[in-house]
């Protein structure tokens, strides 16, 4: 069956659709603020924090919402304590923390034997969301774009010149921990869809793809987003066609429009950058 | 007049070494200051005490007569050019337009009038034609003068400004010396850490002669004298006759 027709037919896959389009917008939002501050290794760090939260949320039977986001703060919140307060350098703070409570994660799920299943939480799988993921999903996804508008003017002044804000008195270390916690809330929306391990490359392809493609933030945004949408469209495709795990034929899918945008990107694509030297070289020898 | 600046026996320092200790000086407004000093003298600790981003271990500095906490949108800094990520996606009217973000409250966002603040703050360092370029693209001397520019933006009273004339052109150098004796002009109180002695004389009213604490205070022709010299680069000037006997 292919998949348009199974779009048609089957409820599921609207709703793994639906889902993972949102991912892909609200992962390619926000980080372009993650790679443009240089805390790839954070998204990364973020994304693994949340296990021990839905170890717990499942074994007392909440919702993994809770947990995840409380895990994932209190990480973000170490972290920076550590390389406040000690010389040990922030991604090396970032690789103690953020191991340590992936597996911490691993001993609760083994230990608390609940019904999650280990691999879905790790990989994603997108076509078996359940209507409430879905919502949580949509909700976050607006609370996400909201907060990134709301406050679009502070991100940017702390993500291209921390000193000038902390100068004029912006609490720019409350801003981190807002953009933590925005991080947190979209690793939770993503976790049916790509799952923990793959959420940063859902953060940073898509974002570094636009990267290439635009001088303007604004715009990288815009690209960021449709490009992680577009990522979540042909991911899901290859998904329901072959029979794949969704989180990575999606992370490949981004991959490949990010080597599509290195090689082709004009002015600073390197096929171009190739061309335009071997011009002037010409032009040199012409002359 | 009306002191802009009152520094009180600061001290600070980092990791245990003290930095800067004993510095006390005293501003009036309308002046364009230079803080000369030889390497490590503690010039640009000494600017980040006044801009509130380092912690005092002891002494008081108050602008304009109160509190660093309560004037803070009242200071324009204007960082060395190293600190800025040139790739950054943004170009020169939106970097300039930031200059009015301390002013506006949380969740506001620029309007149209802000934006032709800006735009008229980048005619007045003359970069106007570039205002759609990416930061990146340009030369050392017009970063520098889209950051006065930024600084100009923020209609601040006291200006600081960490070696802006180091790696720029001529041009663009007097261009951002008129703007400061402009602003001097119209009430306002430049601060500029500097590094080239030679131009010391023209392009400021008094100096400060530091070295981890303040050696002389006063006039170029105050300070720009042998012996009071001497005193500031008396190691860096003993290693350069060691130097030279070696020769």
């Amino acid at each position: 069956m292919g998949f348009i027709e199974g779009l048609i037919q089957y409820d599921f896959l609207q709703k793994a659709l639906l889902t993972s389009i949102m991912v892909g917008i609200i992962c390619g939002v926000l980080g372009c603020f993650i790679i443009l501050r240089g805390m790839a290794l954070m998204g990364d760090a973020i994304s693994h924090a949340v296990l021990p939260g839905v170890a717990i949320s499942y074994a007392i039977g909440i919702n993994f919402f809770f947990g995840a986001v409380l895990t994932g703060v209190l990480t973000a919140i170490g972290i920076g304590f550590i390389s406040q307060n000690s010389r040990i350098k922030q991604d090396t703070s970032i690789g103690i923390m953020f191991t340590a409570a992936f597996a911490l994660g691993i001993i609760l799920i083994t230990v608390l034997e609940s019904s999650t299943d280990l691999y879905h939480i790790l990989f994603g799988n997108v076509l078996a969301v359940r209507p409430s993921d879905m919502w949580i999903t949509l909700v976050i996804g607006a609370v996400v774009l909201a907060a990134v508008y709301l406050f679009y003017k502070e991100l940017l002044v702390t993500s291209f010149d921390v000193t000038m804000a902390k100068v004029y008195g912006l609490r720019v270390g409350l801003i981190h921990y807002f953009l933590m916690t925005l991080l947190t809330l979209v690793t939770v929306a993503s976790l049916q869809t790509v799952g923990i391990i793959l959420v940063v490359a859902m953060l940073i392809t898509p974002a570094a793809t636009a990267y290439l493609l635009t001088d303007r933030l604004s715009m990288m945004i815009f690209l960021s987003a449709s490009i992680g949408a577009a990522s979540s469209i042909i991911g899901l495709y290859f998904s329901f066609t072959y029979n794949l795990a969704s989180g990575a034929t999606i992370v490949l899918a981004a991959t490949a429009l990010f080597f599509i945008a290195f090689l082709f990107s004009p002015k600073k694509g390197v096929v171009w950058q190739h061309f335009s030297a071997r011009r002037s070289r010409k032009q040199a020898i012409n002359q | 007049m009306e002191t802009a600046i009152a520094v009180k026996d600061v001290q600070v320092s980092y990791y245990g070494k003290q930095a800067i200790s004993g510095v006390d000086f005293e501003i009036d407004q309308e002046n364009v200051i230079g803080i000369i000093g030889p390497n490590g003298a503690g010039k640009s600790t000494l600017l980040k005490a006044m801009l509130n981003l380092v912690p005092l271990d002891s002494g008081t500095i108050e602008i304009l007569g109160k509190p660093l906490q309560d004037v803070r949108k009242q200071i324009a800094y204007v960082a060395q050019r190293n600190q800025y990520d040139w790739d950054f996606p943004i170009n020169v009217l939106d970097t300039v337009l930031m200059g009015t973000y301390p002013n506006m409250g949380m969740l506001r966002r620029p309007r149209k009038k802000d934006r032709e603040w800006a735009y008229e703050c980048l005619q007045k360092v003359g970069m106007e034609e570039f205002s759609k370029r990416q930061i990146g693209e340009l030369s050392g001397g017009q970063q520098q003068r889209v950051f006065l520019a930024r600084a100009l933006t923020q209609k601040a009273d006291i200006f600081f400004l960490d070696e802006p004339f180091v790696g720029i052109d001529i041009a663009s150098e007097e261009t951002i010396m008129r703007l400061l004796k402009d602003l001097k002009q119209q009430g306002k109180t430049v601060l500029v850490v500097h590094h080239d002695l030679s131009k010391a004389h023209d392009y400021f009213d008094q100096l400060i002669l530091l070295n981890k604490k303040v050696i002389q205070y006063g006039t170029p022709s105050q300070v720009l004298l042998p012996d009071v010299m001497l005193q500031a680069y008396d190691s860096e000037l003993g290693f350069l006759q060691k130097v030279g006997a070696s020769l």
